[in-house]
C-alpha cells in the first residue's frame, strides 16, 4: 500500500510538473499584465510542431531541438506581441481580450490543421529519455524524471528572475504603479514585450516537454486550455509558488482518481477545483486585485 | 401560323432536352468528421467514394450521381440530425451515407423510413445501429466482429488473467462485452475491467493499476484518435512490455499512419481487423492506385476509406436497382445478400442484419523495409456481427 502511495504519488507529481511548465507562463501574464491569454496553449502547440519538425526533417539533437521550439515560437508569437497584444496589456475590458485572445486561437488552429494536417504529431525522445526506468518498487518512464527535472529547474529559476533580479524589480514596479514606473525612467513597454517573450517561451518548452502526456495536435490549444486556466486560478495568478502548489495538487487529484477509480473521469480534479476556489477564491497564494 | 407552330416546336425541344430520363442528378448525402480532430477519417471518406467514382464513372445507366458533403465534426447527434434533416428537405439527396460516431448514426437513424432515404453507414461500429431501421446498412465493422477473434487470439496464445482497458462509450462498451463474454466462456480469466473516459491522455496510473492487478496479457480498444499513440507508449515506457505483459487489441489502436509515431518498440503489438493496408490481393493493390489517384497521401489511409469505396458501390447498385426512381424497399432488396470482393478480401451484406460479412484477420505490428505495417498472421473467415441477437 505504501508503495503504491509513493507510485501514484510519482505520476501525480510528473504530471502536475507539466501542468506546471505550461501555466505558469501563462499565470504571470493574468498576474503581471492583466491578460487572460486563451491563445496560451496555441503557442504551447507551436512549440510542440517546431520541436517535431527540428526532430523528424531537421534532424537535430533533442536538446537543440528544445532551444529551436522556445525561440522559433517566440519568433512567431513576437509579430502578434507587436500588433495585437500591446494594445491589451492592463486593459481591464476582460471581453475584449478574450475575444482577441481565443480569435489569435481559433487561427492558429486552423492554419495548424490547414498546413500540418489533423494527425498527432510525435516528438521522438533521444535514448536515454526513452524506455523504462527501474526504481526498484516500480517502473517508470525516463521521459518522466526528466519532466520533474525541468518542472523544478524552470521554477527556481523564475523565482530568482524575478524576486532577485533588477529586471524583476523593475517588472513588479511596473506591474505595481505602471505609471509611477514610467514617471521613474522604466521603459514598462519594453518590461511587458520582454515578459510576453518569456512566457511564450515557457508555454512552447512545457509543450515540447509535456508531449508524452499531451501529445501534439491542431486541437491541443482548446482541448487543454480549460486545465491550464484552472491551474491559474486554483494557484493564484501571478504567483510562482502558487502555481506550484496548484499544480501538484491537481497532479495528485486527477492521478489518484484515475488509479483509484479511472471510470469517475475528470470528476476528482474539478472536485478538487471547486474547492479549492471555494476556500480560496484568490486561489492558493493569489493576491486580492 | 408559323409562330404558333415555331412556338409548340421549341417548347416541345425544351421538354425533351430537360426531360429527367435523358439526364437526371442523383444526390447522396454524405455526413463525416471533415474538420476538427479526427479530420483524418472525413478525408478517408471522400478519397474512399472518389477512388471509386475515378474507376466506375460517375454515371450509373443515365443518372448522373452527385455526392454533397456535410461536416458531422466531432460526437455530435444534434448536429448530425439537422444535417441529415437539410441534406433530405433541402438537397433532396435520394441517400445518406457516412458517419463516423456512433451517437451520431444513432440520431439520423429516425428519420430514414420516414423520408425513405437509405443510410449506408460506413464506420459507426456499434453492433444495435442496424436494428434502429430497416433502411440501413454498414459497410465498416463492429466492435464485436472483431473483438471475438480477438478473444479467441487471447485464449490460443496461452493468456490466463486478462485486463480489459477500454474507452467509456458505446463501442467501448461493446468490446468490453465481446471480450469478456467469449474469453470467459473458454475458461480464462478477466483480473481487471477498466473504463478510461474518451478525453484520457494521461495513461501512467491506468497502466500501474494493470500491473499491479497480475494481469499477463491488456487487451484494449479505443477509438482511432490521439489518445490511441499515448495509450501504447504508455504501456512500453512504464515497463508492462518489459516485463512480458502482452498488448491485444483492435485495429483501430494501430492504424497505419499511427504507426512510425508509436516506433520501434511497437513491434510485436496484436491486433484483429478487418482491413490492413498491407493486406496482400490484386483488389487492394488496384483500390490503393486508385486512391493515390483520388488524391490520398500513402501514409494517411485507413479502414475508413474502404467502407467508402464499398458504400459507393452498395449506392451505385442501389441506383441500377431502382432505376434512379426514390424506391427504398427495391434498393436495400437489391443489396442484401450482395457478395463481392472488396480490397479488403471477400464480404457479403448478411440479408438479415444488413451489415457487412467479412474476414477478420490477426495482424502483428512489423517493420520491413524501413516501414511500419500490420502483417496478417492468420485469417477468421466470414466472421458475421457476434453482437447481433440474430446470430
Amino acid at each position: 500500500m505504501a508503495w503504491t502511495g509513493l507510485s501514484i504519488g510519482l505520476d501525480a507529481l510528473s504530471y502536475g510538473m507539466v501542468l506546471f511548465i505550461i501555466s505558469i507562463g501563462l499565470s504571470i501574464m493574468m498576474g503581471l499584465m492583466r491578460v487572460v491569454n486563451l491563445a496560451h496553449g496555441a503557442f504551447a502547440m507551436i512549440g510542440g510542431y517546431l520541436a517535431s519538425f527540428a526532430l523528424k526533417n531537421a534532424g537535430v539533437g533533442y536538446p537543440l531541438a528544445i532551444v529551436l521550439a522556445v525561440l522559433g515560437t517566440i519568433a512567431i508569437a513576437f509579430p502578434l506581441e507587436f500588433l495585437l497584444y500591446r494594445r491589451i496589456y492592463r486593459k481591464s475590458d476582460e471581453l475584449t481580450q478574450i475575444l482577441l485572445t481565443i480569435g489569435i486561437a481559433f487561427v492558429i488552429i486552423g492554419v495548424a490543421n490547414y498546413i500540418l494536417g489533423p494527425t498527432t504529431k510525435s516528438i521522438p525522445l533521444p535514448p536515454l529519455l526513452s524506455g523504462p526506468v527501474d526504481l526498484g518498487f516500480r517502473m517508470i518512464p525516463a521521459h518522466r524524471i526528466f519532466v520533474m527535472i525541468c518542472g523544478v529547474c524552470t521554477a527556481g529559476l523564475l523565482w530568482l528572475l524575478i524576486d532577485r533580479t533588477e529586471f524583476g524589480i523593475r517588472l513588479r514596479a511596473a506591474v505595481d504603479n505602471g505609471d509611477m514606473a514610467e514617471s521613474l525612467g522604466i521603459k514598462t513597454q519594453i518590461l511587458f514585450s520582454a515578459t510576453f517573450a518569456l512566457a511564450v517561451g515557457l508555454a512552447a518548452f512545457g509543450g515540447v516537454v509535456g508531449a508524452e502526456l499531451l501529445p501534439v495536435e491542431p486541437f491541443y490549444a482548446l482541448r487543454y486550455m480549460v486545465t491550464f486556466l484552472v491551474v491559474v486560478s486554483v494557484g493564484g495568478a501571478g504567483s510562482i509558488p502558487g502555481a506550484v502548489a496548484a499544480s501538484i495538487l491537481l497532479g495528485l487529484a486527477d492521478t489518484t482518481g484515475k488509479y483509484l477509480a479511472p471510470e469517475y473521469g475528470e470528476f476528482f480534479f474539478y472536485l478538487a477545483v471547486i474547492l479549492v476556489v471555494f476556500l480560496f477564491p484568490n486561489g492558493l497564494l493569489g493576491r486580492r486585485h | 401560323m408559323s409562330l404558333r407552330f415555331g412556338l409548340v416546336g421549341a417548347v416541345a425541344i425544351a421538354t425533351a432536352w430537360m426531360s429527367p430520363a435523358q439526364c437526371d442528378t442523383i444526390k447522396v448525402g454524405i455526413i463525416g468528421t471533415m474538420s476538427g480532430p479526427y479530420a483524418l477519417f472525413g478525408q478517408n471518406f471522400k478519397y474512399g467514394i472518389d477512388a471509386w467514382v475515378a474507376k466506375n464513372g460517375s454515371k450509373v445507366g443515365d443518372h448522373q450521381i452527385e455526392f454533397v458533403y456535410r461536416d458531422e465534426e466531432s460526437p455530435n447527434p444534434a448536429k448530425s440530425k439537422s444535417l441529415a434533416q437539410e441534406l433530405i428537405v433541402k438537397e433532396k439527396v435520394q441517400y445518406i451515407a457516412g458517419l463516423y460516431f456512433t451517437p451520431d448514426a444513432l440520431a439520423v437513424a429516425p428519420l430514414l423510413e420516414e423520408a425513405k432515404v437509405p443510410m449506408i453507414v460506413m464506420n459507426a461500429a456499434t453492433s444495435a445501429i442496424v436494428e434502429k431501421s430497416p433502411y440501413i446498412v454498414r459497410t465498416s465493422f463492429t466492435m464485436w466482429q472483431n473483438t471475438v477473434p480477438a478473444a479467441k487470439v487471447a485464449k490460443a496464445r496461452a493468456a490466463k488473467k486478462v485486463a480489459i482497458a477500454v474507452s467509456d462509450y458505446g463501442p467501448g462498451v461493446d468490446a468490453e462485452a465481446a471480450f469478456k463474454k467469449t474469453f470467459e466462456a473458454d475458461g480464462g480469466t478477466i483480473v481487471q475491467s477498466i473504463r478510461m473516459p474518451l478525453n484520457t491522455t494521461d495513461f501512467g496510473p491506468i497502466m500501474q493499476r494493470i500491473k499491479d492487478s497480475g494481469a499477463d496479457m491488456i487487451f484494449t480498444f479505443l477509438p482511432a484518435g490521439p489518445p490511441t499513440l499515448g495509450f501504447v507508449k504508455a504501456y512500453i515506457d512504464n515497463g508492462l512490455k518489459a516485463s512480458g505483459v502482452k498488448l491485444l487489441s483492435t485495429g483501430d489502436v494501430v492504424t497505419e499512419p499511427d504507426l512510425p509515431n508509436i516506433g520501434d518498440s511497437g513491434e510485436g503489438i496484436l491486433s484483429t481487423y478487418h482491413y490492413a493496408v498491407s493486406h496482400d490481393s490484386p483488389e487492394n493493390k488496384a483500390f490503393l492506385a486508385d486512391m493515390i489517384k483520388a488524391g490520398a497521401k500513402p501514409d494517411d489511409i485507413t479502414m475508413a476509406s474502404v467502407a467508402a469505396y464499398d458504400g459507393a458501390r452498395l449506392i451505385y447498385k442501389m441506383v441500377e436497382a431502382t432505376n434512379g426512381q426514390k424506391d427504398p424497399d427495391k434498393a436495400l432488396a437489391a443489396v442484401k445478400g450482395m457478395k463481392w470482393v472488396s480490397p479488403r478480401g471477400p464480404v457479403s451484406i448478411d440479408p438479415d442484419t444488413r451489415h457487412i460479412r467479412q474476414n477478420v484477420y490477426l495482424r502483428e505490428v512489423v517493420k520491413q523495409d524501413g516501414k511500419f505495417l500490420n502483417k496478417e498472421l492468420q485469417t477468421f473467415d466470414a466472421q458475421p456481427d457476434w453482437g447481433l441477437a440474430k446470430n
